[in-house]
């Protein structure tokens, strides 16, 4: 191989810059504060699943939710957590509860920075925020 | 209207079901494609379709136009002004002429000549649209015949508005937001780089409701249901009246049917008795 | 090898630098593009394809035409094609990168590119296209790369490199092929619902195709030490001239169909095409400016004296090039949209932007011709000092 010397120190320059944010965080940066969400006003206090499996999933049985009401026309979802059946839409049965998108689901989104493209379609709640 | 309503809910429930299988619908619906005047019906159980009453709409100059309102206003379709290039549209109308161009009609009626006739999407029964999407973004159902759309994989090559022969199909060229004042909560917009189009109120046949189009005539000017079910409203006026469609030829097989006769004129082949009980009165 | 694209001398890095400058400002479109949507364009709710897919058919033509210089050259054992093979698969690498290019930059969500892939479906022509064009990069890049290592080391090619280069040679057949079903099996456009439209598509491709590699040819041949010889450019002439005439027959038997039968729904797009339809021609001056150029081209093509006198030999292979870039591009496409499925007359004409994008596309794909013949010739040691 030629220039080894050159190429092996150039790697690993760019393997120090393309990591240098996690480096620098973890030594000098402050985690920021856990988000708190908020949560329904509306006296509900079961979600369609049991709350971890949803801080875990709720991305999978949205898109779940998605295909199911899109593709194959079926709308209604029996919950396992308590054998309710819901109908299966963002704005009408989650954001029935979780009514307010700025303080639920962009709280954390925002702190984990990321932009799903739920609501470059779906319309939250009026006089949410 | 507590029949139409009846049968409404029926097709609803129907749909509902046909949704999971259509074994379930047949066994339900009781439908037979092979007593059809349905050409070559290639789907068992629900077939639906629309039959819109031209002589009914030539008399209420404004209905058509409270039938597009309708439509855009449940769907959040974006109204982009003066502005033929970034337009959407899932219901519109054309001249008469123009709708069935390919027919050629000349020295017509009066009531029919330059009319505006309500445009939406077929949903064909051998749709090009479908066949042509290289991600399978739309697609007809087989419980029910609704050419659907997923504006969620929908990756915006257009292929689908190339391959429509009805013009039925819009690109958003930008952002829909843009063009929409109110939002109804209800049902999504669509974001900039998908096609849309009519998708005969999907959403609103599972709540058990009529198209929002339909909602709007209270005098059966559009009639919709099952065409596989020889009891249905559509099957009965497509019996009896003479019933066009669009682009007929291609073989597409276009679901929604265009009454252009007079019922007088059918009198004339009546027994006479009748033609001299109606001959009298209206003839205006 | 690449790294023999990454030395060169003062003009050859300002021309570098010339190319990249185009596809900045075409990216800084697309980027806009991007954020704003497709509304940039010209292109409007009746007229959905336009210049971009328009580039698209061409340049599949381009890339496909490698095949006149592989065939030749492999199943006929036609030596005088030897140095110029690497040369068609290099136009034909640059081609299909174009191709997919015109494609991803013509699409509402690139974002979502994968979902070809994620849910393939066997009944659209445009999942064949993707395969037919993807797998033709990667056959023309396994094979330049085989022939033209072992040329550098002055042995053989390897044995098993053979079945793959004759499989190129049905496949660029293919791509061509595909692309003319992409339009030809849509009931909805009686334009492109025409049989011909895939010989048409394959007679075009091997003129202009050819007809662009003698140009380049010529002009390697004044940068370096390359020499084409006067038997390949002159045999490639001589399958310009025999493509083109084809192409202009199968034009012919398109219009005798079309305006003979008389159906209105045929004819009107053709007028649309010649004279304007409705008050709007915005195409009729360039198919006129394509039918003159395909004259012209024929006159100098057919006559042995002009084809062989080098000037002139230039002088047609740029109007064969032109008039078929009109003709196959804008004419081809644009026409198939108006009158729309309603019988009306839609206006459509690209913007700047969408000009600007196109050009840096085209400035792409001659970057990369640049870098893939500058390899072969320093691999050859035939570059000037």
């Amino acid at each position: 191989m030629y220039d080894a010397g050159k190429i092996i120190v150039g790697l690993l320059v760019f393997v120090a810059l393309a990591t240098s944010p996690l480096w620098f965080n973890a030594l000098f940066g402050e985690s920021p504060a856990a988000p708190e969400l908020k949560l329904p006003t509306n006296g509900s206090t079961e979600c369609v699943e049991a709350r971890d499996f949803m801080v875990a999933n709720h991305m999978d049985l949205l898109n779940q939710w998605r295909d199911a009401v899109v593709r194959t026309g079926t709308r209604d979802y029996v919950s396992t957590l308590n054998n309710k059946t819901y109908d299966m839409s963002l704005s009408r049965t989650c954001m029935d509860c979780h009514s307010n998108k700025t303080e639920f689901c962009d709280a954390c989104h925002t702190y984990l920075a990321v932009s799903p493209y739920c609501w470059d379609c779906h319309v939250e709640p009026k006089g949410a925020d | 209207m507590d029949g139409s309503r009846r049968e409404f809910l029926k097709l609803a429930g129907l749909t509902a079901i046909g949704a999971t299988g259509a074994s379930s619908v047949r066994a339900s619906g009781g439908a037979s494609s092979a007593t059809g005047g349905h050409a070559e019906a290639s789907s068992d159980g629900v077939r639906l379709a629309m039959v819109v009453d031209l002589r009914k709409f030539s008399r209420d100059g404004s209905l058509a136009e409270r039938c597009i309102e309708a439509c855009h206003r449940a769907h959040n379709v974006p109204d982009f002004g003066d502005d033929p290039k970034n337009e959407v549209k899932w219901i519109w109308t054309e001249d008469f002429e123009t709708a069935f161009h390919s027919q050629e009609f000349h020295f017509i009626r009066e009531d029919l000549k330059g009319k505006p006739t309500l445009l939406l999407c077929n949903h064909c029964d051998n749709p090009p649209c479908t066949r042509v999407c290289p991600t399978q973004a739309t697609w007809k159902r087989d419980a029910d015949g609704i050419v659907m759309m997923d504006w969620h994989r929908c990756i915006g090559c257009r292929y689908c508005v190339v391959a429509c022969p009805y013009g039925s199909r819009s690109f958003n060229w930008k952002n829909p937001r843009l063009g929409l004042e109110d939002i109804d909560i209800n049902f999504p917009t669509r974001m900039r780089g998908v096609v849309e189009k009519c998708t005969f109120c999907e959403e609103r046949l599972a709540r058990g409701q009529q198209p929002a189009c339909v909602e709007v005539c209270s005098n059966d000017e559009i009639v919709f249901g099952d065409l596989n079910d020889p009891g249905s409203k559509v099957r009965q006026l497509l019996a009896e009246r003479m019933a066009i469609r669009r682009k007929s030829g291609l073989g597409t097989q276009p679901e929604v049917y265009y009454v252009i006769d007079d019922p007088r004129t059918l009198q004339e082949f009546a027994p006479a008795a009748v033609v001299d009980g109606a001959e009298g009165g209206d003839h205006a | 090898m690449l790294e023999k694209a990454l030395s060169g001398n003062r003009t050859y890095w300002t021309w570098i630098f010339f190319l990249l400058a185009i596809i900045g400002a075409g990216a800084a479109c697309w980027f806009w593009q991007l954020n704003v949507g497709l509304t940039i364009t010209g292109l409007s709710r009746d007229v959905v394809w336009g210049f971009y897919i328009a580039q698209f058919t061409f340049l599949v033509g381009v890339a496909a035409s490698a095949v006149m210089v592989v065939l030749p050259y492999y199943l006929h054992n036609y030596k005088a094609f030897g140095k110029m093979t690497i040369l068609g698969e290099f136009l034909a690498i640059a081609a299909v990168i174009m191709c997919m290019t015109f494609i991803f930059v013509d699409m509402g969500r690139p974002d979502r590119i994968l979902n070809v892939f994620l849910h393939p479906t066997p009944h659209s022509m445009m999942f064949w296209d993707t395969i037919a064009l993807g797998g033709y990069l990667v056959l023309n890049i396994l094979i330049s790369r085989v022939t033209l290592s072992s040329e550098r080391r002055g042995i053989a090619p390897p044995k098993w490199i053979r079945p793959i280069i004759i499989l190129s040679i049905p496949w660029a057949v293919s791509i061509h092929t595909v692309t003319a079903f992409l339009y030809a099996g849509l009931a909805a456009r009686p334009f492109w619902l025409t049989a011909i439209l895939a010989p048409r598509f394959l007679a075009s491709a091997f003129a202009a195709g050819p007809a662009l590699l003698i140009l380049l040819a010529l002009i390697v041949r004044r940068i370096s030490s390359f020499d084409p010889g006067r038997e390949a450019i002159n045999k490639l002439a001589e399958i310009v001239t025999y493509a083109m005439i084809l192409n202009v027959f199968f034009v012919a038997m398109e219009l005798f169909t079309a305006l003979y039968s008389d159906i209105p729904e045929h004819v009107h797009h053709f007028q649309f095409l010649f004279t304007g339809l409705e008050g709007n021609s915005t195409l009729a001056p360039w198919m006129w400016l394509s039918v003159l150029l395909a004259v012209v081209s024929l006159v100098i093509l057919i006559n042995p004296a002009t084809r062989r006198s080098e000037t002139t030999l230039i002088l047609g292979c740029i109007a064969v090039f032109f008039s078929l870039w009109i003709d196959k591009g804008l004419g081809m496409v644009i026409a198939g949209f108006v009158p729309n499925p309603l019988g009306q007359v839609v206006e459509y004409a690209p913007t700047l932007p969408e000009l600007t994008i196109s050009l840096a596309i085209y400035a792409g794909g001659v970057l990369i011709v640049t870098g893939l013949y500058k390899i072969a010739l320093e691999v050859r040691g035939q570059m000037k000092a």
